[in-house]
């Protein structure tokens, strides 16, 4: 029962990380029609700013500086490369992202080299927070649950509440009329990268010193960050957290609960054999097929309903 | 207060402004009529910079033919779609709050002038501009647009679909709107509110400007009426 319940709070917690990084990957998609697949690049980038900003002044200011630097400088890759692309249409757009995501990831390596970096976690939160039937929980984890919870609140209620808030759902559906009625909309859209840059800036920053700060750490995530919108419906934030935590969770169940898998083929009544071409196949455990899962939902969710779970429009 | 000279407008390779001129006064309103797909649409949206355009469009006199829409409305100019473009998931008093160009509201137009002119509006003030009725649309779309306090406000099509005492009640709004001495150039297929309230008219046909003249010498001239205005 603890071994359940800490794993589905590990599952919450690497949801709350996945959805840093889709939502503002969805809301790029949605206001501004653009993919962006560098957007874990920018993940990637808040933890090697926030290891090298560490190095100096520790921790705490690299969580309120590293983000920063991230948001401005999606703003800028927005505004002076994203922009101009814009007019050749949004396969242009694409293609700029995907190479972005590789020079990114090339120059990271020049500078910081292959190997991870030594990001840790800080000496104060490094510490079991409670301790529970034998199980310790880390300090540092519940600090990043709570710093995740109070972003998406501050988000939701960003997006309802404020000026600018309410112009980026006007401009979702009519970007012209918020245009028309004097509003800058290039200029929303510009904040609205870096914005959502940011966010994935701060997962970077809470995260990176938990799963590894390394040149590959976007590859490794971004991908299933994708899965995360298409799951939820692209555009919706709603969604993009309801997926999130689904795979977040799912995925940390798979792993601790570690069962076969060979249940699911006996019920197409194929023999458990020791030996043979499908004796590998079967003998695989869940731990072994999560990393294919979240993509196996991604497949069977864009056959069965490809606008996602709360999308209101086709992907 | 708007002053267009020879525009034209393209979509792709066609040419559909062929050569535009039109005036609008201080304090006037002026409609520019015709038939479906002979450019009316198209002259306010070059006005408004979603189209190209090409030529000279002076606006206070300010070039303004070339800035971006956003730009141009911040000089005064607004602009009431014919599609009405409520923002369908805010609500009516949302979609109200943005109509004004900044948070602070300064301009001849308060939020409760607009419930007071439309009590409809003050009614569903929380509910999403997405589900209301086709008339209440056109209100709150013109009204948004007022928020923004302009000193000339372009209006495509306000009474198309609309049943006859909402048809009325547009004209008596755009009569209001003009008595606060702004300028009104009003975008009309029929003639039924257009030369009631209007100073001055201008007919298009085949993107240029066929006639020019008050009310009354469109109501004398028969050919004209016949030729581009009747089906």
């Amino acid at each position: 029962m603890e071994v359940f319940l800490f794993s589905t709070f590990n599952g919450v917690l690497y949801g709350m990380l996945l959805f840093m990084l889709a939502s503002g990957l969805t809301l790029i998609f949605s206001l501004m029609g653009v993919l962006n697949f560098a957007h874990a690049s920018f993940f990637m980038l808040g933890a090697y700013f926030a290891y090298q900003i560490s190095t100096y002044t520790g921790f705490w200011s690299a969580l309120l500086v590293a983000p920063l630097i991230v948001g401005l400088v999606g703003a800028l890759v927005e505004r002076y490369g994203l922009r101009p692309v814009h007019r050749f249409g949004h396969v242009a757009e694409l293609l700029f992202t995907f190479g972005l995501a590789f020079v990114m990831e090339e120059v990271i390596q020049m500078i910081w080299g292959k190997v991870p970096v030594p990001y840790d976690v800080p000496e104060l939160l490094n510490v079991a927070a409670f301790e529970w039937r034998g199980l310790q929980y880390s300090a540092y984890r519940l600090f990043m649950l709570g710093v995740s919870v109070a972003i998406f609140v501050a988000l939701f209620l960003f997006i309802a509440k404020t000026r600018v808030g309410l112009m980026i759902q006007a401009a979702l559906s009519h970007p012209q009329m918020v245009q028309s009625l004097g509003h800058d909309v290039p200029t929303i859209f510009m904040w609205t990268f870096g914005f959502g840059c940011a966010l994935a800036g701060i997962a970077g920053v809470i995260g990176g010193n938990v799963l590894g700060t390394e040149p590959s750490m976007a590859i490794t995530l971004g991908p299933i960050v994708f899965v995360v919108i298409v799951i939820g419906g692209l555009g919706s934030l709603w969604g993009a957290l309801i997926a999130a935590l689904f795979i977040g969770i799912i995925d940390n169940l798979a792993i601790t609960f570690d069962v076969s898998i060979y249940p699911l083929f006996a019920l197409f009544g194929v023999a458990r054999e020791a030996e043979g071409i499908m004796s590998d196949l079967v003998n695989l455990t869940s731990g072994g097929i999560s990393p294919v899962l979240p993509y196996l939902m991604l497949v069977l969710m864009l056959i069965f309903r490809p606008r996602g779970l709360f999308g209101t429009r086709d992907v | 207060m708007l002053e267009v000279r020879d525009l034209h407008a393209y979509y792709g390779k066609s040419h559909i402004l062929q050569g535009v001129s039109l005036d609008v006064n201080a304090g006037e309103i002026v409609s520019l009529l015709g038939r479906n797909g002979v450019g009316r649409s198209t002259t306010i949206k070059a006005i408004m910079g979603e189209v190209e355009p090409h030529g000279s469009i002076k606006f206070k006199g300010q070039e303004i033919a070339g800035l971006k829409s956003h730009s141009i409305a911040q000089l005064g100019l607004g602009y009431v779609p014919e599609n009405r473009d409520i923002f369908p998931t805010l609500t009516v008093r949302q979609n109200l709050l943005l109509g004004q160009k900044s948070a602070r509201n300064t301009g001849r137009w308060s939020m409760e002038d607009m419930f007071e002119l439309f009590p409809n509006l003050r009614d569903r003030a929380d509910t999403p501009g997405g589900v209301l009725s086709g008339g209440e649309q056109q209100m709150l779309a013109m009204c948004r647009t007022l928020m923004g306090d302009p000193d000339l406000v372009m209006v495509d099509e306000p009474t198309e679909g609309l049943a006859p005492q909402l048809v009325e009640k547009v004209a008596e709004l755009l009569n209001e709107i003009a008595s606060r001495d702004l300028s009104i150039l009003l975008v009309e297929q029929k003639l039924t509110i257009a030369l009631k309230i209007s100073a001055r008219v201008y007919v298009m046909g085949h993107g240029e400007i066929v006639f020019e003249g008050t009310p009354e010498d469109l109501r004398r001239n028969e050919a004209v009426r016949q030729e581009w205005l009747e089906v």
